[in-house]
């Protein structure tokens, strides 16, 4: 018994990544049904936006790049789908340069799903705008809290910003409802110090899981009024979201982090096995002299 | 030449910038606020020509490689890709262009890949490294182990919601407030000596 | 759901495939894709730097609005470009000395305030009838117990002979709790894209799952 613990303890390198992918795969063949119920700072996002009244807007901030698409799209979806089955009018930037397209290729595909399952026109320019990449970031968030124009005078694609309807009478922060940075970088502290901290705008926070537990200071003091931490928030989120367009009688679309995070459910039990095999071995050779 | 180009005017513009727009906050005056919307705008234009010096910098640095014959392969590669890119996006970068095809099908995969290698290294090290050997290191492992419970639906169902919240909440929250603090006093101090030129590192070597 | 019949779709999963063949070992596919990566990245951040920041904010403001003004950050961020030269690579300097010296200014009133007033005040503890119940005062007495012996930790923890006491050996049973709920987290993270990238190759590639 002792030596096949010891010897459990000291497996391969390559049959730890085949177990763990072994792991992973099971829940994409197999329905798994675990509970997704929203943790508060998750649930404080939902229902600030949920709160807002129709016509209101807020501003989206891009801050991820591809590396930790996973996480933080489904997110970002998520939020879009909220916003615009509530009629709340979103403004998209970007300030990482790396995720600029991926703000795009999410804005669009809401839209389209939108039109495919409920045959909801989500219009450019009236119902959102993606205005695209700003660098100086600390410079680019203050700018916000003075004027729009000055920061962003095109949009993505250049467009003029006077051309698009959705702009016309929003001019800095007192003209937006929530600020959203969705990101994997340490953008959020400077959206703390500069959006908020200068111009008192609320604040909300989808960050990766690396980075979520740096922000509960921030909530605690009321800097910001919610927190979607990683794939475990993204899909507590998308259940909320799913919640709303059930109660409504509409069929449910998006279930990617759900899907997903249940993948990861299996794979972090695998990971607890692992540390434990591993601490095991270690004590009965550390007893054993 | 070199003295005042080189260290005089950094230190006074430094000075000057610094100063003005630490204290154009105190002001409420029309002067004050255009000149902090003034610079804002320059900083953002400044910031845009960094990194465009920074690709230059990156394709000479490529050219050298094919020219010296060193891992010449390596280097024709990436300037191709990236004068494709360049020429791409020239041409157009709406949804459903080519570039922004190339950036879906090349850029996102290889990036998202390449960062999901990280998973294999991290189970392996968790399986390796992560040892109840101190007092420390147990409290570590315990906490770690919690939270990873806690972070997928298992925690629900075992009931341990409110654990990895109070976790979360209470001592993470201190031991993050507390680094917070460390840092927040330590980047006032540094900002202050840029300010009045001690703090020269950013100066670069003499 | 079948097998994809997009050329694009195919060109992903390949370049997907070759950064994972890195795990059984270094090989040339590899450092294509890798290369391959290196330049397409640095072309589209040029591509989106210049459409969206650098033309927008400073090429059109200056040469198609007149506005002379613009000319200043023209010029400074024109002294970049001395670093393509040896000799004249201190000239750098000058733009550094604004974004750095000027960054600096902007961020040290704002980010004390955030960072230190706002957080130190969130640490404040109350009398026990202040709060909700008396398992909030008993949270906010560790917090602020934490936060206190985590500072003391920082700048007294390595010095012999204070009369700390226990004070900073309690920080570093703080600072272990945290670092164990930022790694519980991380892992979360890396499984997460790990699952993103094999839910491509089953789902929009091979079309096995939905």
């Amino acid at each position: 018994m002792r030596e096949l613990f010891i010897k459990l303890s000291k497996m391969k390198r390559s049959t730890i990544f085949l177990i763990l992918i072994v792991g992973m795969l099971i829940p994409f063949f197999v329905t798994l049904k675990f509970p997704y119920t929203a943790s508060p700072p998750t649930k404080a996002v939902f229902d600030y936006i949920e709160n807002l009244p129709e016509g209101s807007v807020i501003l989206v901030s891009v801050d991820y790049g591809p590396s930790t698409l996973p996480e933080t799209e489904p997110m970002l979806e998520a939020i879009l789908k909220h916003a615009f089955i509530k009629n709340i009018r979103v403004i998209g930037i970007a300030l990482t340069e790396e995720g600029t397209n991926l703000g795009l290729r999410a804005f669009e595909n809401v839209a389209k799903e939108f039109k495919a399952l409920y045959n909801i026109d989500i219009r450019y320019g009236a119902d959102y705008v993606y205005l695209g990449f700003k660098s100086g970031s600390e410079a680019a968030i203050l700018g916000l809290g003075e004027d729009i124009r000055k920061v962003f005078p095109k949009d993505y694609s250049g467009r003029d910003i006077e051309d698009l309807p959705m702009m016309f009478n929003i001019k800095n922060y007192n003209d937006i409802s929530l600020v959203i940075t969705i990101s994997s970088t340490m953008l959020p502290q400077q959206w703390i110090i500069y959006a908020q901290g200068r111009y008192g705008v609320p604040l909300a926070i989808g960050t990766t899981a690396v980075l979520a537990t740096d922000w509960y200071p921030y909530l605690q003091s009321g800097q910001i009024i919610g927190l979607i931490g990683g794939l475990k928030g993204a899909a507590e989120y998308e259940n909320l979201v799913n919640w709303k367009f059930k109660m409504e009688g509409r069929s449910l679309f998006g279930m990617k982090a759900i899907r997903n995070m249940n993948a990861v459910t299996i794979a972090e039990l695998l990971i607890i096995l692992f540390i434990l095999l591993g601490n095991i071995g270690y004590f009965l050779e550390k007893k054993g002299g | 030449m070199r003295r005042f180009f080189g260290e005089i005017l950094p230190l006074a513009m430094a000075f000057f910038f610094g100063t003005t727009l630490a204290l154009q906050y105190f002001f409420p005056f029309r002067f004050a606020q255009t000149y902090y919307q003034t610079m804002l705008q320059w900083v953002i234009g400044v910031a845009s020509m960094a990194v465009i010096m920074a690709v230059i910098s990156f394709i000479r640095y490529n050219f050298r490689k094919i020219f010296e014959g060193r891992d010449s392969f390596s280097a024709s590669v990436a300037l191709i890709g990236f004068l494709m890119m360049v020429g791409l996006g020239i041409f157009s970068r709406e949804s459903g262009s080519l570039f922004d095809k190339m950036y879906n099908n090349v850029y996102v995969p290889i990036n998202a890949t390449m960062f999901s290698l990280l998973a294999f290294y991290m189970a392996s090290a968790a399986y390796r490294a992560f040892r109840a050997r101190t007092l420390e290191a147990t409290l570590l492992l315990v906490a770690a182990i919690l939270i990873i419970i806690g972070s997928t639906p298992i925690g629900t169902l075992l009931n341990m919601d409110s654990l990895t919240a109070w976790i979360l909440n209470v001592p993470n929250l201190a031991q993050k407030r507390g680094i917070l603090i460390g840092v927040g006093l330590g980047a006032a101090a540094t900002s202050l000596k840029i300010i009045l030129g001690i703090e020269r590192n950013w100066m670069g070597g003499r | 759901m079948h097998i994809s019949t997009s050329l694009w779709t195919w060109l992903a999963a390949a370049l997907t495939i070759g950064v994972f063949s890195f795990l059984y070992k270094d090989n040339p596919f590899y450092r294509f894709v890798e290369s391959l990566f290196v330049g397409v990245s640095a072309g589209y951040s040029v591509v989106i730097i210049t459409a969206n920041s650098f033309i927008p904010n400073l090429w059109n403001p200056l040469f198609k609005d007149g506005n002379w003004p613009y000319l200043v950050p023209m010029i400074l961020g024109l002294f970049y470009f001395a670093m393509l030269s040896k000799r004249f690579a201190y000239l750098t300097r000058i733009p550094f000395a604004f974004m750095i010296g000027g960054g600096a200014g902007l961020a040290l009133p704002l980010a004390f305030q955030t960072n230190v007033i706002e957080q130190v005040k969130s640490t404040f503890l109350f009398n026990p009838g202040y709060y909700k119940s008396l398992g909030a005062f008993i949270d906010a007495a560790i917090i602020f117990i934490g936060v206190v012996s985590i500072l003391l930790y920082f700048y007294f923890g390595r010095k012999r002979g204070t009369k700390l006491g226990l004070m900073p050996r309690i920080g570093v049973i703080f600072l272990m709790i945290g670092f164990g709920a930022s790694f519980g987290y991380t892992v979360m993270a890396r499984l997460a894209l790990l699952i993103g990238r094999i839910s491509f190759l089953l789902g929009d590639w091979l079309g096995i799952i939905r």
